[in-house]
């Protein structure tokens, strides 16, 4: 392959090119794309020019922003990240007031229908409330216009996902998700987690970048690579469970051995994200390797409907109680068969008006929910 | 007279506007607004106490550790829950990672740029840049083909005409002044830096499971299993990784942080006179080093009034209040009264302008947040409070050390910690205290393993039907930022009432009903602004404090009004 700038700039910080191909082969593998896709994501990531993205932070805590930080590979993420043109970021950009207001304003009018926006955060539904406000304009305002020109949308994090913690009961500032907030949104990804995993965000960034389209999404329009299973179905812990192996009290020995979390309120059962395969902090650990239940943070509605957080599924509000003691009950004392029942009944624990309810698993080749199309 | 409106304040967390009045060449009044509001402690009444550090946590992920801790503490305190060795241990390293982290990415990510040219660091000489480098420290990334990469990778980002997060930004302006080779050395730090915080934080996942939002706070405890003889506990190969990122963020801190502030703050020094704004100072102190009920703190508690190091008050809760006269607020007794958190209420009542605007009501209310004040005055919280009570304490005594030697080495008095520059050095000197603390807990939890010390949790106050019917309880920590507290009530196990009082609002809140400036506004007073239309000083000025919106604003309701209707999918 011919040396590009990107490959002596590599070069310059020491960065081989098996390293890089290591790399694009480790993507490949978050993407779940076949052998042989490697090549194509470096020859994609080498490209010249660079796509323009923009993040907006609204009702956020930058939680997002800093799990972006955390983008694993350092050196190569940094090129990945040189390979877009970031043109405005609150939380990291130099320009200030009137400039950076500046920068967002040519972009989008330089650029109409051919940036991608980023969301963090939710947005205020009442446009005149004041409960958002950034250089004097509204939150739905700016999300209205930029993501409405935009060429797709990248809802990143719970908040922007779902509404998130702010629109939580009682909801005090009407606080929407980007889909509520911009109506008829193009290209619409949300990337749900509170934060949204670096490694995910990375990787549908790369998948972009390579394949020239968005990915497949499930009913929630989350990329299946990185949604399309539970954490208990990839759970390190699963064996504990269907062996009715469970953790009864902090520090006992069952918590110590790495036992299930299921009894001390673990949303693994009803949440659907690949924390369990690709970890966090470059896979340093994952809140259940930590020795704490999953919060079923990737899911809509999360602070109400999986709460209280330390209470065991069934007895949470919102889940369809009968579903679950047929199948979860039993497991609780027929151990491991039950275990590989409720394995079998859903691939995944899904909430759907209002409650939570045990989705089939789609069969192979038709893929779940809508596709963001393949139009850029 | 020129209004100057710097909206929004970017490099920081949250949504901070500043509106200037700016008269022969300096700021003559400045006000300082939030504007953005959630409500979290509102959405924090009726649930379960246990959940509330996650939701409190969720104010902010960037010091995403902070409102955990003071919750958590809250709650223990409510319930009489104690946390054993082992939790405390756990807690003082997280509590020390969080700040650590966080003050370096705030130099070099977010305040930097203010004091660092990067269109100038392209024509430094990367010869002269390496001796520059290897005249302030023995850090190995220092040849001149180094700085030479360096300087050709930023190169070719300019040249390609796509300046992304960099473009539009005030380069060239007359306030900058190192020379190209401390430019161009601190912009090879800015992306090591960058590098360093996701490595670093990794003890963040290791204890609690990922970060941002680590997911291992217990209300009494921590939930990581502690168990020298088991694999999915903290044990032997955690101590081992522990001691490795603990001594590479001593290195790092010690070999590039330091030796960057001390490099840079020469050519800046009228900055050490500049800034100083309100003149108390604020300390809850934190570390526990023991268990008992009032435990020695590695970092001291303590008020300092009117810049008197001879005087260390200690600090009552008592004495807090806030006050709504200029936030988007109403109180049930009036805008003049100012309420203690335990009786705090809000009611958000937002009377701005009709956005889009140009500028706000600064006569009237005109920002998220409240005006804490501590009996009666305000108060500057964060690492210059921190250091200085240390400092004026005298203990830890590396802090009079380490303070000493800075100000030997810039030719400075002690007055000059009273100022802009002296918050930033602070910051760096307080990362250096804690760093080296760090491998004192990593040995203590060591000790406690080698002894089969498994207790992480108190299992005796986890069931809600061993708590008081009726209880109330007050977490203090010292976050990256300042004092942060939290206050709650608990009734027949649910939360009754929820309030914080958070370091961002102590600093960047409003007037009170006195017409008292907080910190923000005060410092901002006197700073010199050469082009009004591109306000690079203001910015310098609050970026010291490190701004946290998010953090700032909250909310307490006292009845439970629902303001608005909850939509239902």
């Amino acid at each position: 392959m011919a040396h590009t700038r990107l490959m002596r700039e590599l070069q310059r910080q020491g960065v081989s090119r098996r390293e890089f191909l290591t790399f694009c082969a480790s993507m490949a593998t978050v993407l779940g794309l076949p052998e042989g896709s490697a090549a194509a994501i470096a020859k994609a990531v080498e490209n010249e020019k660079r796509p323009i993205l923009v993040w907006l932070e609204f009702q956020d805590c930058a939680g997002n922003t800093e799990s972006f930080l955390r983008a694993s590979h350092p050196t190569v993420a940094d090129l990945v990240l040189d390979t877009i043109s970031l043109n405005y970021h609150e939380t990291l950009m130099a320009a200030a007031g009137a400039q950076a207001e500046g920068v967002l304003d040519e972009t989008v009018k330089q650029n109409k229908g051919n940036y991608i926006a980023l969301v963090e955060g939710s947005i205020p539904g009442d446009a005149d409330s004041g409960y958002c406000c950034i250089g004097g304009r509204s939150a739905l305002d700016i999300a209205r216009e930029v993501c409405g020109n935009a060429a797709a949308t990248i809802a990143v994090g719970t908040c922007a996902t779902f509404g998130g913690i702010p629109a939580a009961r009682p909801n005090p500032t009407r606080a929407l998700s980007v889909a509520d907030a911009v109506p008829g949104v193009r290209n619409l990804i949300n990337m749900s987690a509170c934060p949204a995993n670096a490694e995910n965000i990375t990787a549908l960034i790369v998948y972009y970048l390579t394949l020239k389209q968005w990915p497949p999404l499930d009913r929630y329009r989350r990329p299946l690579f990185a949604y399309g299973k539970s954490i208990h179905d990839g759970c390190e812990r699963r064996a504990h469970f269907d062996a009715g192996q469970y953790v009864e009290s902090w520090g006992d020995e069952a918590h110590r051995h790495g036992h299930c979390l299921y009894k001390m309120g673990c949303k693994g059962p009803a949440t659907s994200q690949n924390c369990p395969n690709v970890g966090w902090n470059e896979h340093t650990n994952w809140p259940i390797g930590c020795g704490h239940p999953c919060i079923g943070c990737a899911e809509p509605n999360f602070w109400d409907v999986m709460t209280p957080f330390y209470q065991k599924l069934p007895d949470v509000a919102g889940v369809n109680t009968d579903r679950w003691l047929d199948t979860v009950g039993v497991g609780l004392t027929g151990a491991v068969a039950a275990g590989v029942v409720v394995h079998g009944i859903g691939e995944v624990m899904r909430r759907g008006r209002g409650r939570l309810v045990v989705e089939e698993k789609p069969a192979a080749g038709k893929g779940t929910g809508e596709q963001a199309g393949a139009k850029k | 007279m020129t209004h100057v409106v710097v909206d929004p304040v970017t490099r920081i967390e949250g949504h901070l506007r500043i509106e200037a009045e700016v008269d022969g060449g300096a700021v003559k009044e400045a006000w300082s607004s939030c504007t953005m509001f959630r409500g979290i402690e509102l959405i924090l009444e009726g649930r379960d106490p246990r959940d509330a550090w996650a939701f409190a946590q969720r104010i902010c992920g960037v010091c995403t550790t902070v409102h955990a801790i003071a919750s958590i503490r809250a709650v223990e305190h409510a319930i009489g829950a104690v946390p054993p060795p082992n939790a405390r241990i756990l807690r003082n390293l997280i509590i020390a990672a969080q700040n650590v982290q966080d003050h370096v990415v705030h130099f070099y990510h977010l305040q930097a740029l203010d004091w660092v040219d990067i269109v100038s660091a392209l024509s430094a000489d990367p010869a002269k840049t390496s001796s520059l480098a290897q005249s302030i420290s023995d850090w190995p990334l220092s040849s001149a083909r180094y700085f030479a990469g360096v300087r050709d990778r930023v190169k070719a980002f300019v040249e390609r005409g796509q300046l992304g997060i960099f473009a539009n930004a005030y380069w060239g302006h007359s306030a900058y002044r190192l020379p190209p080779e401390a430019n161009l050395m601190a912009v090879a730090h800015y992306l090591e830096a960058l590098d360093w915080q996701r490595r670093f934080i990794k003890i963040h996942a290791i204890l609690g499971g990922k970060n941002p939002h680590l997911q291992s706070f217990l209300v009494g405890g921590m939930a990581t299993p502690v168990d020298p003889d088991a694999q999915a506990s903290l044990n032997m190969g955690t101590i081992a990784a522990l001691r490795k990122l603990v001594a590479e963020g001593l290195d790092f801190v010690t070999r590039v942080y330091i030796p960057d502030v001390l490099a840079i703050a020469p050519f800046y020094k009228d900055w050490f006179a500049i800034g100083a704004g309100v003149t108390n100072f604020m300390s809850y102190g934190d570390f526990p080093l023991d268990d008992n009920p009032q435990p020695e703190l590695y970092i001291p508690a303590g008020i300092i009034r009117n810049q008197d190091l001879a005087h260390i008050e200690p600090v009552d809760q008592a004495k807090i209040v806030e006050f709504v006269t200029h936030s988007w607020y109403d109180y049930s007794v009036g805008d003049g009264e100012g309420l203690n958190p335990y009786k705090g209420e809000t009611h958000p009542n937002y009377t701005g302008p009709k956005p889009p605007y140009d500028r706000l009501h600064t006569d009237q209310k005109y920002s998220w947040l409240k005006s804490p004040r501590y009996d009666g005055v305000p108060m500057q919280v964060g690492p210059l409070a921190r250091m200085l009570v240390a400092y004026a304490s005298g203990r830890p005594a590396r802090v009079k050390e380490l303070v000493d030697k800075a100000l030997t080495q810039l030719g400075a008095p002690a007055t000059a910690l009273f100022s802009t520059l002296g918050r930033i050095a602070a910051r760096a000197i307080e990362s250096q205290v804690l760093v080296e603390s760090m491998g004192m807990y990593v040995e203590a939890l060591a000790e406690n393993m080698a002894r089969r010390d498994y207790r992480i949790q108190d299992t005796s106050r986890w069931d809600p039907g061993s708590w008081p019917k009726d209880c109330f309880g007050a977490g203090f920590h010292e976050a990256p930022r300042g004092s942060l507290g939290h206050w709650v009530h608990i009734k027949d196990g649910r939360i009754a009432k929820y309030q914080c009082v958070v370091p961002s609002t102590w600093n960047a809140g409003p007037r009170d009903a006195k017409g008292q400036s907080g910190p923000y506004e005060a410092a901002l007073v006197g700073t010199p602004v050469a082009k009004p239309e591109q306000p690079l000083e203001i910015l310098r000025t609050v970026h010291s404090f490190d701004p946290c919106m998010a953090c700032g604003v909250h909310v307490v309701d006292a009845t439970r009004r629902e303001l608005a209707r909850v939509r239902v999918s």
